[in-house]
């Protein structure tokens, strides 16, 4: 498979007073056509980040892209000028956040929010553009769409708009999807209900799919392949099945057991202890080192690679460093 | 809110270990002396202060004593700027006339701020019908506007011949009541919100005492607001003040305020000729006012982040 | 039924809907409708539902935080809406709420250690000298440090926000906690601290918990007894091993269902609802699910079903069980 999104080293930080936060600390990643990437983590650890510097959407002069590349379809998004990006955003490559609300304009009917793109990017009549935009809505699992069509935001429930949202995003045909935690303000009902309906398009269209989450749950019902990142890194990832029967790096290992499965009770979750590191007191070291149960003296002075530790899995953690396990 | 600042504060860092972490109120003060422009206005107040309270002690014309041998000269060695028509040194007055302006000020905003916020937070913490009571009341006052107000009752004043060293105080009292309700409907609102927020649920869970919630929870939340209205509010009073004196409907002469040492620009050939009896006040009027603006905007940045405009 | 801690019966709490320029009532929300809960001392009893299910009210009128419109809610035997408010705020201490938002139940300016000690301060619990002791000890076993007594809210992230919001309940020795949500603001590795923490604490102090989640993994760890609600009614309460193993009302087999399950190779017989929960303000009629029940008769839509032990002491709300 061709490889459609390849980030390479990217680095976003943001600025505040005289502090520098590396939001994106060096993050590679890629997708392949029609493949489902997802990005796990826990919050600040970058995740919505790398996405945001994939849309161009980090603004200065709170953050910027200091480094690294991002190639989509041969070509650098980073050095494309503002014009040039707007037409692949939208366009070839669309977005869906959490919180449908916020992202719809509340004083147009969604019927305009939809037809918007069609005829900006797509170049349809209006009444072209309406009569798309009906059809989306059914597409999305909405019936009365006509009706549907005429309403504002604020009639809707949640989960119709973040249908509606995902009518948006794919109206013109993506290449890549980048849906960020799309159902974390959900109800599970409403969640199982948006995650078929991903998946159904995806199969449908071929389109490829970078879904950022904190859910494991979701993670196993949705990926390929999975990115797990840590405080701006990227400390393992790996084809799904395999990363989730055997998880190598230790953060990757404590967050599935520390997670309640139904049916599956035990009396003490594990749990990691610690919090996540303050980002402006990062060190040379590994950054999850004091909260690892198997943290040795140069997790503490130096930084490990991402290199590959098994068949289509690669972790960044020393104890996977043949030269230091032996010591 | 830009798109940027979200992640940052995702990423909230956990507590650092320093014993004990100094109070709030030392917090913003840390952050408001790296705001130049608020400090340059501060130091401009406190400047203007300290000149009008001690400078006339060392100024030798202190005495008010009318001297016909120097009417109307323009600024000297002698006199820095100028006499007026009774030979009185005007720097000496404008600096003696500051007193009461600043004075006037403060004092009707202490007066003002006790009023609204007591007012304000009885009806926001005890709603129903105190709250329709005092709220009304406040509308009352807010739909007549204040500067007519202001003149009638200062035309009173003249009708009922009250003692001109009287007259000072009681517009003090006049401008203190004018300025309430729109205060008292400030801190009102803000009693509402937090009366809603969830912490406060969580001192009824705890069944906290009505005092505790209101002086411990309450009060501490709305003090910084407290704070820089009535900031804001001293620059309005020092200009009411003015604009009554001006008019001659506030405080007299001969005691002297920058609003009635204005008056000199009413006569056609004061205003003309001599300029130094009218533009000095009228520049303390504004640096005055525009400092105690600025030192109020940067007090609002940092106690009241949310006010930010 | 003496040996109840908390007796919740029939409790009803509808919000008026208010429109037009009279501020006339045009209808109700019936957020709560029929409910009732018996937690004995030492239980925990999960509630579980979606948003709009009305879970949080129950938690809420059940602690008169809010006033219920009809129903009776007993505490240690005491009817707490019959109390005048001085007695009720007396009982406070005894029966605690934790909340969802770590963030906004913290008063931003009052100091950690001064926030956990007030109430014992406002009820005379314990001397004046001892309260930083006593705090000092709740910090503790609630897995702070005692170097956290003197610093702001801000200064803690979320799981240590929703520790304080713990201990703050914990220093008044509390028969009865009602958490609302407490981990569903948290990151996976946090929650899992929290809610050993919750499981610890009831070891230790013998609490009872009204557990109330959407998230129906953390309520099998925690509780003993789960009662499942929708659209302000309950349609199926069972103990724990009964409801998991053995669901029985459809919207039960749903929920259980639709929780993603982090193994990539399993397959699973899902049960997908159609359409949205409806508005509580206009439930259906008859029985409330039977819009999105993928079982749903003529009957379901005519009739009410009652609310009915199906053998053991399992309770459910459905005609076809």
């Amino acid at each position: 498979m061709k490889d459609l999104i390849k980030i390479d080293h990217l680095r976003t930080h943001f600025f505040s007073d005289k502090n520098v936060v590396k939001a994106v600390n060096d993050v590679s990643l890629r997708v392949r056509e029609g493949e489902t990437v997802c990005v796990v983590g826990e919050s600040g650890c970058g995740k919505s980040v790398t996405a945001m510097s994939i849309m161009g959407l980090i603004e200065e002069p709170g953050g910027k892209v200091v480094g690294g590349s991002i190639e989509f379809d041969g070509r650098d998004l980073l050095k494309l000028s503002k014009n040039e990006l707007r037409t692949i955003r939208g366009n070839d490559i669309s977005m869906i956040f959490q919180e449908p609300m916020s992202s719809l304009n509340p004083v147009l009917k969604i019927g305009q929010q939809i037809m918007e793109p069609l005829i900006v990017h797509q170049k349809l009549s209006k009444k072209e553009a309406r009569a798309r935009a009906i059809e989306l809505i059914e597409q999305v699992g909405i019936s009365r769409a006509e009706q549907i069509a005429d309403s504002y935001p604020h009639e809707l429930s949640g989960g119709m708009l973040q249908r509606i949202m995902i009518a948006i995003a794919i109206s013109c045909g993506p290449k890549l999807l980048i849906a960020d935690e799309p159902t974390t303000a959900l109800d599970v009902t409403i969640q199982a209900q948006i995650l078929d309906m991903l998946r159904e398009f995806k199969k449908k269209s071929n389109m490829s799919m970078m879904l950022i989450t904190h859910d494991l749950g979701v993670v196993a019902e949705m990926a390929d392949y999975v990115v797990v990142m840590y405080a701006g890194k990227v400390v393992e990832e790996g084809e799904v099945v395999k990363l989730f029967e055997s998880p190598k790096h230790p953060y990757t290992q404590g967050l599935l057991k520390s997670k309640p499965i139904i049916n599956q009770r035990q009396d003490e979750l594990y749990s990691i202890p610690g919090q996540v590191p303050n980002p402006l007191d990062l060190t040379d070291s590994c950054y999850f080192h004091d909260r690892c149960a198997h943290c040795m003296d140069i997790c503490r002075t130096k930084q490990p690679v991402l290199k590959g530790v098994a068949d289509q899995q690669k972790a960044a953690c020393w104890l996977y460093e043949e030269a230091v396990v032996h010591v | 809110m830009a798109i940027h600042s979200t992640p940052v504060t995702d990423a909230v860092p956990a507590a650092k270990t320093t014993p004990k972490s100094s109070s709030l109120f030392k917090q913003s003060m840390r952050r408001l002396l790296r705001n130049k422009l608020a400090i340059f206005g501060l130091a401009v107040v406190v400047i203007m202060f300290i000149a009008c309270f001690l400078g006339p002690v060392f100024s030798p014309y202190a005495d008010n004593k009318i001297h016909m041998n120097v009417m109307n000269k323009a600024p000297s060695m002698k006199h820095w700027l100028g006499t007026d028509a009774l030979g009185r040194d005007v720097l000496t007055r404008v600096l003696q006339a500051g007193r009461i302006s600043l004075t006037v000020g403060l004092a009707s905003m202490f007066l003002s701020v006790f009023i609204g916020a007591l007012l304000g937070a009885i009806a926001g913490y005890y709603r129903g019908i105190v709250d329709q009571i005092i709220m009304r009341i406040a509308d009352l006052l807010l739909t007549i506007p204040g500067l007519p107000l202001l003149f009638i009752f200062g035309a009173l004043l003249s009708e009922w011949k009250v003692p001109t060293n009287y007259r000072m105080y009681i517009v003090m009292l006049m401008l203190g009541l004018v300025n309430w309700p729109g205060l008292a409907r400030m801190v009102r609102g803000q009693m509402l919100s937090l009366r809603e927020r969830e912490f406060m649920q969580a001192a009824v869970v705890l069944g906290l005492r009505d005092r505790r919630k209101l002086f411990n929870h309450l009060l501490p939340n709305i003090v910084p607001l407290l704070i820089v209205i009535a900031t804001l509010n001293i620059g309005g009073s020092i200009l009411s003040e003015s604009v009554l004196s001006f008019f001659g409907l506030g405080v007299m002469p001969p005691t002297p305020t920058w609003g009635n040492m204005i008056d000199a620009a009413n006569n056609l050939i004061d205003f003309q000729e001599h300029p130094w009896l009218w533009i000095p006040p009228g520049f303390s009027i504004f640096i005055t006012v525009i400092a105690i603006n600025i030192f109020g905007d940067g007090l609002r940045d940092v106690l009241d982040p949310k006010q930010k405009r | 039924m003496s040996d109840a801690l908390l007796e919740i019966s029939h409790l009803k709490k509808y919000f008026p809907i208010h429109k037009g320029l009279l501020n006339r009532t045009v209808g109700h929300v019936k957020a709560v409708d029929d409910i009732s809960i018996t937690i004995r001392p030492g239980e925990t009893f999960g509630l579980v539902g979606e948003s709009g299910s009305g879970k949080s009210t129950v938690g809420r009128t059940a602690i008169r935080l809010i006033e219920k419109t009809s129903g009776e809610v007993k505490f240690k035997g005491i009817n707490i809406y019959d109390l005048p408010p001085e007695e009720l705020r007396k009982l406070r201490p005894s029966m605690q709420l934790i909340f969802q938002d770590p963030y906004s139940s913290l008063n931003p300016r009052i100091r950690v250690g001064d926030a956990i000690g007030e109430a014992l301060l406002d009820h005379g619990l314990v001397p004046k000298a001892e309260i930083r002791d006593r705090v000092l000890e709740v910090l503790q076993s609630c897995g702070l440090s005692s170097y956290h007594i003197d610093r702001f809210p801000h200064e803690f992230s979320g799981g240590q926000r929703q520790r304080i919001g713990i201990a703050r309940a914990l220093v008044l020795n509390p028969d009865l906690i009602i958490a609302d949500e407490p981990v569903s603001a948290l990151d996976v590795s946090i929650q899992a601290q929290i809610i050993n923490l919750f499981r610890k604490l009831q070891e230790t102090r013998g609490l009872a918990y009204l557990f109330i989640s959407h998230d129906l993994s953390v309520v099998e760890h925690l509780c003993t007894r789960i009662g499942v609600m929708y659209l302000g009614s309950m349609v199926e309460t069972a103990t724990r091993d009964e409801l998991f193993k053995n669901p029985l009302h459809p919207y039960t087999k749903a929920l259980l269902s639709a929780v993603p399950i982090p193994i990539p190779k399993l397959k699973r017989e899902r049960i997908v609802l159609k359409g949205d929960i409806p508005s509580p303000s206009n439930p259906p009629s008859g029985c409330k699910f039977h819009t999105r029940c993928p079982f749903a008769v003529a009957r379901c839509k005519e009739e009410v079903p009652e609310f009915r032990d199906a053998g053991g002491g399992h309770f459910v709300a459905c005609h076809l069980v």
